[in-house]
Parts: C-alpha cells; sequence; structure tokens
C-alpha cells in the first residue's frame, strides 16, 4: 500500500468512526505527555513535595523502631495531619499548580504549543487528554508517596501496626486516603488547568485560590462547596482536633455523606473540565505575547 | 463571496492586536499552484498564515480552505500541513519522534506512521540524521525536519513561512524542487519570503504585502506590470511652479502636474522618476526655475516597490 494509500484509507476511518478516533488520539496525547512530564528534571521538585513527609517519616522508622500498640493512636493522628494538613493543604496544591498548568502555559512558554493546535484534534480532545496525562502523573506520584508514608509508620509497629492493618480499620484507611488523594488530584488538577487557559500567569491566581480554600469553611454551606477540600475532608478516615493551633488549618463544615463527596467532587471536576473546554478555544498562538 | 472547494478564499479578513494592526480587509482567493507571500518583515505574511492555519482568530472576515474552516479541525488539519517560522521544538525530542507522533494523533497505525515518516524524512533529505535529537541540528536541519512534519501525511495545502531561511544553495535548490512536485500534484503550496527574487521564478502567483495591507495581487508579470506602471509622485518648492508644471507636462511619461495651493509647490506624477529629475536639473542650469526643495511625495510605497521588485522594476 502505498502513502496515499495510507492517507486516504485513514481519512475513511476516522469519518467511519470518530469515536475511535477520538479515544486513540486521548491514548496518543496521554502516552507523550506522560512522557514529556513525569521523569524529568524539571520535575524535582514536585518528586520532593511528595516525598518530603516520606523521608521524615522514614528516619522516624530508621530511628525508633518497633514500638508498641500504645503508640498506634498518636502515629494513626500523626499519618492523618501528613496526609490532611501537608499533602492536601499543600503537597498535592503546589504540584497540581506546577504540573497542568504547565500543560498549555508551558507549552506556550517553550513556544511549541503551535505543534498541538496544527493536527486533526478537536480542542476538547486536547484539554480531555492533557487533563489525563496531568491526572496520572500526579496521582501516581502522590498514591505512591501516601502509600510509603501509611507502610513505614504502622510497619515500625511491628506486630501491633500489622494486626491494626490486617485485622483492624488500617486497610480501610488507607483505601480512604487513596481514594482521596486521587480526588485531590483531580479536583486540584481541573482547577489549575482552567486557570492556566484563563491566565497568562496562574500563580497570582493560584495564591487566591489556596486562600479560598483556607477561608471557604466561615462562608455558607452552598459556598463551601465551591471549594475542593470542602469534599476530601468528608472522606478522609480520621479526624483531626479542631482545638488548637491545628484548628485554625481545620475545616468545619456541615456533614455530606461519602458517596455525595465523591460524586460532588466529581461534578466539579467535570464541570470546570467543561469551563475550559470553551476556554481554549479563545486561546491564540501569540508567543511574542507571553 | 462564494466558496469553491478548491480554492482557498480570505473574504474581508482583518486582524488587529489590540489597537495593533496585523491585517486589513484582506479579501483575495487561490487557486492550486504555488503563490508566495511577498514583503518586508513585519508586513502581515505571518499573520496571514496563521490566520489561515487558525492559530490565530480573525478580527473580522471568514476564511476558507477548500471549504473547511478551522472549526473542523479534523477534516481542516488532514488537508492543511503548515510549516510556521517557530524555531522550537518539544523538549528531548529526536527527528522521527518528532514526525511520528503527530502522524499518530493523525489516527495512522504504528507501522502506517512509521512508514509514512519514514517517507517524508527521506524526502526532505533527513533519514540519514533522523534519530539524532533536534536540539543537535544545524539551523537548515530544523527547518528540514519542519518540513518533512509538515508534508508527511500528504497535506493538500501545504503553508512555509520562510521555509528557504537557512538552507544552503543545494537544500534550497531540494527544497524548490520539492515544492514544485508537490505543486504539479494539484495542490496548494504557499511560501512566505521577505525577497521576491527568492520565490518568483517558482510562483505562479504572488500576493504583495505592506504594513498590513495587500498592495498587489495576481499573477507575477501582472504584479509586475503594475508596479512598474504605478505613477511616483514628487513635490517641487520653486519660484515658479506655473513654469514648472508646463515644462513637465511636455515629457510623455508625467501623468499629472498639479499647482498647490501656495502656488509655490507643484505635485508632479511620473512613470519615469529619473526622467523627470534629469528635466529639473535642466531647469535649474537654464535659471528658468529656481528650485527650493524636491522630496518624493509617495516614497513608503515607492521603496517598498522598489525593495520587493527590484530597483529597475524588470524581470529578476
Amino acid at each position: 500500500m502505498n502513502a496515499q494509500d495510507l492517507v486516504t484509507q485513514a481519512q475513511k476511518w476516522s469519518k467511519e468512526q470518530p469515536w475511535r478516533l477520538y479515544a486513540s488520539q486521548i491514548s496518543v496525547l496521554v502516552r507523550n505527555e506522560v512522557r514529556r512530564n513525569l521523569f524529568t528534571r524539571r520535575r524535582i521538585w514536585v518528586y520532593l513535595l511528595a516525598l518530603i513527609p516520606v523521608i521524615i517519616v522514614a528516619i522516624h522508622y530508621i530511628l525508633d523502631r518497633n514500638r508498641g500498640a500504645d503508640q498506634i493512636e498518636t502515629d494513626t493522628m500523626v499519618l492523618a495531619g501528613i496526609v490532611q494538613l501537608y499533602y492536601f493543604r499543600l503537597g498535592i496544591f503546589f504540584a497540581c499548580m506546577g504540573i497542568f498548568t504547565w500543560l498549555f502555559r508551558g507549552e506556550m512558554v517553550e513556544r511549541t504549543l503551535h505543534y498541538q493546535f496544527l493536527v486533526p484534534v478537536r480542542k476538547e480532545i486536547l484539554v480531555v487528554g492533557k487533563f489525563l496525562a496531568g491526572a496520572i502523573i500526579s496521582i501516581a506520584l502522590f498514591e505512591t508517596a501516601v502509600f510509603a508514608c501509611f507502610f513505614l509508620t504502622y510497619s515500625r509497629l511491628g506486630s501491633a501496626g500489622r494486626s491494626y492493618v490486617f485485622d483492624g480499620p488500617g486497610l480501610g484507611q488507607l483505601g480512604s486516603y487513596l481514594l482521596v488523594t486521587a480526588l485531590a488530584c483531580l479536583g486540584y488538577g481541573a482547577v489549575f488547568l482552567a486557570l492556566s487557559l484563563l491566565f497568562r500567569n496562574p500563580i497570582i491566581p493560584g495564591v487566591m485560590l489556596m486562600g479560598w480554600e483556607a477561608v471557604a469553611p466561615i462562608f455558607p454551606s452552598w459556598a463551601q462547596r465551591l471549594s475542593v477540600t470542602f469534599y476530601l475532608k468528608h472522606l478522609c478516615p480520621v479526624s483531626l482536633p479542631a482545638d488548637g493551633p491545628l484548628a485554625i488549618f481545620t475545616i468545619v463544615a456541615e456533614p455530606v455523606s461519602p458517596f455525595l463527596a465523591v460524586f460532588g467532587l466529581l461534578c466539579l471536576t467535570v464541570a470546570i473540565l467543561v469551563l475550559s473546554c470553551f476556554l481554549i478555544h479563545r486561546l491564540e498562538i501569540t508567543y511574542t505575547a507571553e | 463571496m462564494t466558496t469553491d472547494a478548491r480554492q482557498i478564499v480570505f473574504d474581508n479578513v482583518s486582524k488587529f492586536y489590540g489597537e495593533v494592526l496585523g491585517v486589513n480587509k484582506v479579501s483575495f482567493s487561490l487557486e492550486p499552484g504555488i503563490t508566495s507571500l511577498v514583503g518586508p518583515n513585519g508586513s502581515g505574511k505571518t499573520t496571514l498564515m496563521n490566520l489561515l492555519t487558525g492559530l490565530i482568530k480573525p478580527s473580522q472576515g471568514t476564511i476558507y480552505v477548500l471549504g473547511l474552516t478551522t472549526h473542523q479541525p479534523v477534516e481542516f488539519f488532514r488537508q492543511v500541513g503548515y510549516c510556521t517560522q517557530f524555531d522550537s521544538f518539544p523538549p528531548g525530542t529526536n527527528g522521527y519522534d518528532f514526525i511520528y507522533w503527530p502522524l499518530r494523533l493523525h489516527g495512522f497505525g504504528d507501522d502506517q506512521a512509521a512508514k509514512l515518516t519514514n517517507e517524508a524524512l527521506e524526502r526532505a533529505g533527513m533519514a540519514q540524521v533522523a534519530r539524532r535529537k533536534v536540539a543537535g541540528y544545524s539551523k537548515g536541519m530544523r527547518q528540514r525536519i519542519r518540513l518533512a512534519q509538515a508534508i508527511a501525511h500528504h497535506p493538500s495545502v501545504l503553508v512555509l513561512d520562510e521555509p528557504l531561511n537557512g538552507l544552503d544553495p543545494m537544500a534550497r535548490s531540494e527544497s524548490i524542487a520539492l515544492f514544485q512536485a508537490i505543486a504539479k500534484q494539484g495542490m496548494h503550496v504557499i511560501i512566505s519570503s521577505h525577497i521576491l527574487e527568492e520565490v518568483d521564478r517558482i510562483s505562479d502567483r504572488v500576493v504583495l504585502m505592506s504594513s498590513g495591507y495587500v498592495v498587489a495581487e495576481g499573477q507575477i508579470r501582472e504584479v509586475r506590470r503594475e508596479v512598474r506602471d504605478h505613477p511616483m509622485q514628487i513635490l517641487v518648492r520653486c519660484s515658479n511652479a506655473a513654469k514648472l508644471a508646463s515644462a513637465a507636462f511636455e515629457l510623455d511619461h508625467v501623468v499629472e502636474a498639479k499647482i498647490l495651493s501656495d502656488g509655490q509647490s507643484v505635485l508632479v506624477r511620473t512613470r519615469d522618476a529619473e526622467q523627470f529629475y534629469l528635466l529639473l536639473n535642466q531647469v535649474v542650469s537654464g535659471g528658468l526655475v529656481e528650485v527650493d526643495a524636491v522630496a518624493p511625495a509617495d516614497d513608503d510605497v515607492n521603496s517598498i516597490y522598489q525593495y520587493l521588485i527590484g530597483s529597475d522594476g524588470g524581470p529578476a
């Protein structure tokens, strides 16, 4: 078959089966973006954000091993603090800011976005493909980190730790943390992707978003639903005490069922992605303005 | 304006960047063949190409390419290949991947994309260095690898922004032969250049641009004639405007000689400025008129023509 026949065949195929074409395009986009963004020196700071607590817990594991059952409650609270206060508020937030804003804005800075705009790909497919790539990168990174923290925390407690994990609530808590981590990556990822399409410099709106996430609990219930942490809070398996110095970071919100929290956050993510699909149509390749 | 499925149509297209003019009220239609967009730097050639390929959106007007618009990206970009002037590449990419991955986005399978990639690399003369990182390429090689990417999917419309920049003479002649071969297959090849001589031998038609406007458009001979016939305006301030005007009228190439309201200035429109300056010298040396000042009144437009077409206006 000569080259012209290949072209004709591909044109015919894409006309007859557009959804298969879209799926194949998303798959190619995801593979490309993951390859370009996951293993790169530019992302070292993101790895550090994910690994800092792991390193601290690992040091703790090496220096202070084989504690007994009396330590379980304290360590469970420490782990809850690491996940809820560090990962959700800082680690995942800033990592998603770095990963998802770079998907489009980074390509504008590198002057390579036009290559993505000159292929027969719908802009919506481009948004979805890039979002999924960012989600895979951030979820893989932070789920690994959260899992490592969990493993090291309970490993150092010996048989009491094993018993807590396999015979007690440990595995359920791990499942919840992994679910919440994935949802946090999706929620923040969608928000930062949209911000990168709305603003030339998404850092300032990102900081404003961080402020919003911090003060949302003092707003009425309907307004709280517009923050990502509102949904995450209700899915966390261990509640942090809302007193002492941690109180300023701790969300006090109306109780919401886990199903509604997951569904609500996914709806919020999809709504923001739909907005991004509209926004990308406004985007023009004007590198000199960057 | 009607659209033909074989034509590229610009229908009253304008583009403003804020208050800065990109192109203004551009209307023309192109038949298959090689079309050159020629104009000085900043004349709007790249803007026109970016508008054509949807990288930027027109402030007003519509563009049709073979009856399609960029609102139908799947169909549109199967037909269009654009080799931009942006000399930037995805970090870490090599020549092969640079062509292969976009082909996968076209919907080609692994084997098909590999076959088309190798074919494009051969056509652009880049097969030997395809596995090297693009970051290590020379400027000419980067130009050719972009060209290879633009032609890899066998587009019906090939848009090339300054495609001969940075190429050595051998690569230039190979590229020109490639453009001609593509055009012979009944396709559109649109080439921009700021040097008319570079492209006029291969062009079927030319669009001359200046400051965001299309100043002339058509087959190369027609444009040359249009430019050659364009009268030049010269403003002369002198002691006796009436005498100078009547002397100027005796020359065949003077189209108009108008005495301005101050009574001391004459605006002369001539098709042969050099002959008029000779007359002026004779008039002054004969003591008939004292000349205070001489200035070309439309120097900007004329200098652009001179720049584009060459000082004699004859064939290059």
